[in-house]
């Protein structure tokens, strides 16, 4: 039985057969290092396909409703829990408006009505409400990624460029903040501002840029004891030019990594949040309210909280296989998060 | 070494005073009372406050309230949920509930992402690896809450209705706590697996590719014995170093599965304190996770300088 990986299966030793290739040296073609990492990403099936699915969402959640003429809040009393009905695609059986072998939009005399994902117990548009609820997932995603930036990258790169007891404070004020569970921060600001989005938008400025604070101050220090800063000191670069020009581009690399991983843990809070009732509040809609109302009548009329489920799992994945593909291409030495 | 863990068991201890005092301050100053009936008359309510001593200036508040829980462990009577009882009786009787189903998720997770992960190590860049792969990334991003939708919709509804008998209850049940701890487990669990199988297969891949296996192959063992005697121990370690991640998925995770199969744990009891304003059970249980999840992260950061001498030494030289 042989249960070892491809690469051991041939002896430890063995003698190199002669051949034309092992005589040639082979010169290889110079790339940049963003060219070298992009063709990575490209080779990254999953990467590439979460990337193309992102952007489809994208343009549902800014197009999808626009296009209808509901909008998120507006109530129609008779046209409650309707299944999903798609004009043409009706015709081959699915998303016709049945549900349990009945058509319920024939039955209710709404025979020229479509509801693509259908209605909620309080007639609302499924279709309008999902693709709102998107847009406060997008925001969130945007949020996360302009704290780091922004938060993450200042705080990292003072306490490395400057060290010293500078450093040592502020890396003991980071320790205790992150002693303290996301989840007791999100709680506190809940309590204080209600639930709503300035909550959550709080808590993730409080919390949401310690790790990458963390990866710029260790790259920073490894990177300014480097003879390239010191040519630079001696050229007589200022501190502005060592930071932005100098230490920055160097870093980048990871700081996307971090930056992308950041996305689908702050999706996942606003989601969660909304889902226990700390978030949004109805009428407003986001992809956790959603799937809350749903969860309600979900025996009944499973298909209220089918579309929110699937758009929330598809967003999710896309930017987790995003992340991924990125750190493989960017930082392949990088470990799993 | 020693001086290192002092320092760490100080700062620990710092930030839980620091998380008790924010959490003090920070409901003092929020909105809503814990009386918010409104039939109640200002002359009752300044009865109720008097009587909960709400009425002394905050600091001599705060220092009555610090010695309750240092001195005594006694966090106040819960004001709206169940009137009257001492919140830390309240919590003797969930915490247990809420601490085996976090164990037991730990345990099933851990197991079930250590196996996947060999696997996808052992039989890299085969059909095996991508189908471990899948499911680690699936887990890792479709959260919690919508495992445990479809578990209970379809094992818990669909199934049964299929069946004509009911496999697992559907919401928990006194009566048989095992039974119907199985779906919250699984749903709980498929975090710490997609975790645990991630990090795991990094670790066993390069642990694989090092020399020493190499050595141990080129003395002549037979592959089981490479892979469980040698590969397996150090690639185990550092799994060590994701179970401070992991209680904090753990945490949350409880707070939504708790409250979808319906378990009377202290999730669901936060989730329930935080919309009737019961603060002496919101800070409770902040204070609670707070130390739990600080006790983790100290054990793991000790543990892992006595088991990694290479970490030991690094921090010698500092």
């Amino acid at each position: 039985m042989n249960i070892l990986p491809n690469e051991h299966k041939n002896k430890p030793f063995e003698r190199a057969k002669k051949n034309v290739s092992s005589k040639q040296d082979v010169v290889y073609k110079e790339l940049s290092f963003w060219k070298d990492a992009r063709l990575r990403f490209y080779q990254n099936k999953g990467a590439v396909l979460g990337m193309i699915f992102i952007f489809i969402i994208v343009l549902f959640a800014v197009l999808g409703p626009l296009i209808s003429s509901h909008t998120y809040k507006s109530i129609e009393t008779d046209h409650i829990n309707l299944p999903p009905r798609i004009p043409i695609i009706e015709k081959i059986g699915i998303f016709d408006g049945e549900s349990d072998g009945m058509n319920v939009y024939k039955e209710n005399n709404l025979e020229n009505v479509y509801y693509w994902f259908g209605t909620d117990n309080l007639g609302r548009d499924i279709w309008t409400r999902v693709w709102v609820g998107t847009r406060v997932s997008l925001y969130i995603a945007i949020l996360a990624v302009v704290i780091d930036m922004f938060i993450g990258i200042g705080y990292g790169l003072i306490a490395g460029y400057i060290g010293g007891k500078l450093d040592s404070g502020m890396q003991r004020f980071i320790e205790i903040l992150s002693g303290i569970p996301n989840l007791v921060v999100v709680t506190l600001f809940v309590l204080v501002f209600n639930p709503g989005i300035l909550s959550i938008s709080l808590a993730l400025v409080i919390t949401g840029w310690i790790g990458m604070s963390r990866v710029v101050r260790s790259q920073v220090l490894k990177l300014k004891e480097l003879d390239f800063i010191l040519a630079s000191k001696t050229l007589g670069a200022k501190t502005p030019t060592l930071l932005f020009v100098d230490l920055l581009p160097n870093i980048f690399g990871q700081v996307i990594i971090m930056s992308m991983f950041s996305i689908p843990n702050a999706i996942f809070y606003e989601a969660f949040l909304a889902f226990i009732g700390l978030g949004l509040q109805p009428p407003m809609a986001s992809l956790g309210v959603l799937i809350n109302d749903g969860y309600k009548s979900i025996l009944v009329y499973p298909h209220i909280i089918a579309t929110p489920v699937i758009v929330l799992g598809i967003l999710m994945l896309c930017f987790n296989l995003v992340a991924d593909g990125l750190r493989d291409a960017l930082d392949p030495k990088m470990k799993e998060l | 070494m020693i001086k290192y863990i002092l320092n760490r068991i100080v700062l620990s201890f710092l930030t839980l005073l620091i998380i008790l005092s924010v959490l003090f301050m920070l409901l003092e100053f929020m909105p809503g009372s814990p009386f918010n009936d409104e039939k109640l008359k200002i002359e009752q309510k300044e009865l109720l406050y008097k009587k909960y001593g709400l009425d002394k200036p905050i600091h001599e508040r705060f220092v009555i309230y610090l010695k309750n829980v240092v001195v005594k462990g006694d966090f106040g009577v819960s004001y709206a949920i169940e009137k009257n009882v001492p919140v830390t009786k309240i919590l003797k009787d969930r915490m247990p509930i809420s601490i085996r189903l976090g164990i037991q998720a730990l345990i099933f997770g851990t197991l079930i992402g250590i196996i996947l992960a060999f696997i996808s190590a052992i039989y890299k860049n085969t059909i095996w690896d991508s189908i471990t792969t899948v499911i680690a990334i699936v887990g890792i991003s479709i959260p919690s809450f919508v495992f445990a939708i479809g578990l209970s919709y379809y094992l818990g509804y669909k199934l049964p209705k299929l069946l004509h008998f009911s496999l697992f209850p559907l919401t928990y049940d006194i009566d048989n706590v095992f039974k119907s701890s199985i779906l919250p487990t699984i749903a709980l669990s498929m975090f710490v697996i997609a975790t645990v199988a991630r990090f795991m297969r990094t670790e066993l891949v390069e642990v694989l590719g090092s020399e020493y296996i190499l050595l141990a192959e080129a003395k002549g063992l037979n592959s089981k014995k490479v892979i469980f005697r040698h590969a397996f121990r150090n690639a185990v370690i550092p799994v060590i170093t994701v179970l401070g991640p992991l209680t904090v998925g753990l945490m949350t995770g409880s707070l939504v599965i708790e409250r979808i199969f319906t378990i009377p744990g202290i999730g669901d009891l936060l989730v329930t304190a935080i919309s009737v304003n019961d603060f002496n059970i919101v800070i409770a249980i902040s204070f609670f996770y707070s130390m739990f999840y600080i006790a983790v992260v100290l054990i793991v950061d000790i543990l892992y300088g006595l088991i990694d001498p290479r970490i030991r030494i690094a921090k010698g030289e500092q």
